[in-house]
């Protein structure tokens, strides 16, 4: 079920949508349909050419459900470069669309499409925007400037939820995708992020070159369970895993959070720079009392866990992409900072 | 509803039927006009749309926002109709870590006020030139920890200039500069703030002809470890009015300013070429001057090219006056165990300007590394040793730092 709070189709006044074509570069066009990216919008029916993939461990978002695509342009492929990155040429399309399931235990019962976000390669870097689902589910309009919309559906557990659920604006889909001077890049497609068996479906279909054979590819951690799949990995994997995915995308070098010192990402091997008895800069109250970022052994003292379990829009991590607490994320890494030895006294 | 249909011409979004006049009236060049009334959403796809080297105007009266805003475009103008007439109201902010969000170059922002943020205020983030002037931040319930920390809030930019703003009710820094370079904070008023005007981590900055009252702290100049900027240095503070800042720290522990006792004029914590001059400052509970190492934060430094020592501050021609004797928080203990030490019965006062008295036990100071005190009248001065009970002694001998240095040179923007 959901509700329009406020989302205003930019679309109307006297545009001329039945010509409008989907250049690479430029601006975005009006209707996701025009994009010819699925034969069925309705049933998230791809079209030929564009391939689902998924991801070992996604990206919180308020426990909507995304489905994910890629367009090569015609008669091109991905690379697997050296560092594990999936090379995508210019002209191709990333799509994922962001739904509720009715209910979480089973997903026959259907789901509500909120969005579908596109992120193109176009000649100078990458850029996107979103789509809104209106009522009709047949097609969805270009929403530039975002949207808040009212979300319910039957949880894991059996219980009601409800959300209002938000829609990114343009400059927030470059707040997490930019580093430094708002290059935009993709955030899933690194080969170690990308499920093996759609991994390899790729390959099989012609469209990842340069891929090095599958006994040699990056053990994939799974940090909670997901799609059907159990977790992998260790403790430390799993939780540093969690993290790279839903927080690094701004805490590392180059993400928009560079200015706390605090980084997040995978590769970060010092420990310090993780928020190990890191003491917070421009907190406020994201802060909570607490000293440091990580206090080992007491999730209850580290911030990173008092943010993470916050609801309130000036205290919550991830800022962006999130009303809710995800909970399972919540307790892993409370797991985590639980295990650690040692304490932060000078 | 089209907010866009630019060009030579300026296009108001009227919403309501207009009774104002036209927020671009008297702009030059490509104008959006945005009339009380203008959703979020408006707003939002406004500061999208906007084109480079334009202005965005927002008419007089409150404009209420639910979400944050966010702009990307460089050389882009916003104004209002004046700091008390135009409020971009975030009272009802359910998303976002600060009102407005700017990462675009060359920005302006003019004659509007931005008030209660659950969050920070006005973040700038990677911005080469910045403008702010005669805006105001306010809090309007006044000081409480459940305000937004920053008002003003560049950080990581170069080319900064703070000028005719008023900032109240920041539950950290009203005015705060972060990790920039080429800082000018002038003609501004900050007031029942944490932290009156902070220069953290940042190099070649100006701060003068402020007021800075009802602070916890007036003006703090400092660095923190552990940052992707740090070690800033050469900060002028000058010729501004920095009295009574006693308003109860009201700062969310664990926040470095929740270590500033309340009662504190002026303080450079591990801070480097600060030049100090011509200010009135006075009437602090705690103290009206303090140089601070970072190491009495108690906090532990995992960062080697971090330098947690104060070097090459000079304290000159001030006028300083209204002794204390009743010092607050931290500082108060220190205050008061160095204090008996020198005078055991009495009377107890607390001098104006005070120094932690910590050194780098690696560094060989130089002449031009010093704390240099000279031509404040009557302000007395005391070395508190920290910590006590390692041998030191406190002490109340201004004539160690008896010296001048040489004067640093002024921020020069282009």
């Amino acid at each position: 079920m959901k509700r329009w709070l406020f989302a205003v189709a930019l679309v109307g006044c006297g545009d001329n949508v039945s010509d409008e074509s989907c250049a690479i570069d430029g601006a975005m066009c009006k209707h996701l349909s025009s994009w010819n990216l699925f034969d069925d919008i309705a049933a998230q029916q791809p079209a030929a050419g564009v391939i689902p993939y998924d991801l070992n461990t996604p990206l919180f978002s308020d426990y909507a459900t995304k489905d994910r695509f890629i367009r090569l342009p015609e008669g091109q492929q991905a690379h697997w470069t050296a560092d594990g990155v999936i090379d995508l040429p210019v002209g191709s399309v990333l799509v994922k669309t962001f739904s509720y399931l009715h209910d979480r235990r089973d997903a026959s019962l259907g789901k509500d499409l909120i969005e579908t976000r596109v992120l193109v390669h176009g000649e100078s870097g990458w850029h996107g925007s979103s789509y809104l689902y209106g009522d009709s589910r047949d097609d969805a309009q270009l929403a530039i400037a975002g949207a808040i919309v009212d979300t319910s559906w039957i949880h894991d557990d059996g219980s009601q939820r409800t959300n209002s659920y938000v829609v990114p604006n343009q400059n927030q889909c470059k707040n997490c995708h930019a580093e430094h001077d708002s290059v935009l890049t993709p955030l899933g497609p690194k080969a170690r992020h990308v499920q093996p068996e759609r991994l390899q479906a790729l390959v099989d279909a012609g469209a990842l070159a340069d891929a090095p054979p599958a006994d040699q590819w990056p053990t994939p951690i799974v940090s909670l369970d997901y799609a059907g799949h159990t977790p992998t990995g260790t403790l430390d994997q799993r939780a540093r895993q969690w993290l790279d995915i839903n927080c690094s995308y701004c805490h590392n070098p180059k993400g928009a959070a560079r200015t706390s010192g605090l980084f997040l990402d995978w590769d970060e091997t010092d420990m310090a720079k993780v928020g190990l008895c890191k003491s917070p800069v421009a907190t406020g109250r994201g802060s909570g009392g607490l000293s440091y970022d990580i206090s080992p052994g007491q999730p209850d003292q580290s911030i990173i866990v008092f943010r993470m379990s916050s609801t309130e829009p000036e205290i919550r991590m991830p800022e962006l992409g999130r009303n809710l607490v995800h909970e399972e994320g919540v307790a892993l890494v409370r797991e985590w900072i639980g295990a650690m030895q040692g304490s932060c006294a000078r | 509803m089209r907010v866009v249909g630019l060009g030579l011409f300026s296009v108001v979004l009227a919403i309501l039927s207009g009774c104002g006049s036209d927020p671009c009236e008297g702009v030059s060049g490509t104008c959006i006009g945005l009339e009380e009334g203008a959703s979020g959403t408006d707003v939002q796809t406004a500061l999208i749309e906007v084109s480079p080297n334009s202005t965005i105007a927002f008419g007089e009266g409150t404009f209420n926002f639910a979400v944050d805003l966010s702009l990307d475009v460089d050389n882009v103008t916003i104004i209002g109709q004046g700091m008390d007439a135009t409020v971009l109201s975030f009272k009802n902010q359910q998303s976002g870590a600060q009102g407005l969000l700017v990462t675009g170059d060359h920005f302006t922002i003019r004659d509007i006020a931005i008030e209660d943020t659950p969050g920070d205020a006005l973040k700038l983030e990677g911005v080469d030139g910045v403008n702010i002037i005669n805006t105001r931040v306010e809090w309007t319930g006044g000081p409480k920890e459940t305000n937004g920390a920053y008002g003003l809030y560049p950080v990581q930019c170069k080319d900064v200039v703070i000028d005719g703003c008023v900032v109240k009710g920041a539950s950290d820094a009203g005015v705060y500069v972060g990790q920039s370079d080429y800082i000018v904070v002038r003609n501004n008023r900050a007031e029942q703030n944490v932290a009156g005007i902070e220069i953290e981590n940042s190099t070649r900055a100006d701060v003068h002809d402020n007021t800075s009252t009802k602070n916890t702290g007036g003006i703090l100049v400092f660095n923190l470890p552990g940052l992707e900027v740090e070690n800033g240095a050469v900060t002028r503070v000058f010729h501004n009015q920095i009295f009574d800042n006693n308003t109860v720290n009201f700062a969310p522990s664990g926040n470095i300013v929740g270590l500033v006792p309340t009662g504190t004029g002026m303080a450079a914590i591990a801070a480097h070429q600060v030049e100090i001059f011509d200010n009135d400052i006075h009437d602090h509970k705690s103290i009206n001057v303090g140089i601070i190492s970072y190491v009495p934060t108690g906090k532990p430094v995992d960062d080697p090219t971090y330098d947690q020592y104060p070097t090459a501050i000079s304290i000159h021609d001030n006028r300083i006056s209204g002794t204390s004797d009743m010092p607050t928080e931290q500082l108060s203990a220190l205050l008061i165990s160095a204090i008996g030490e020198i005078l055991p019965n009495g009377p107890f006062i607390v001098p104006d300007i005070a120094w932690d008295g910590v050194l780098d036990p690696n560094r060989t100071y130089t002449e031009a590394d010093k704390i240099c005190i000279s031509g404040n009248g009557d302000a007395d001065f005391i070395n508190l040793a920290w910590p006590l009970n390692e041998g030191a002694v406190p002490s109340q001998d201004i004539v160690p730092h008896a010296c001048t240095l040489t004067a640093l040179a002024g921020v020069d923007l282009p």
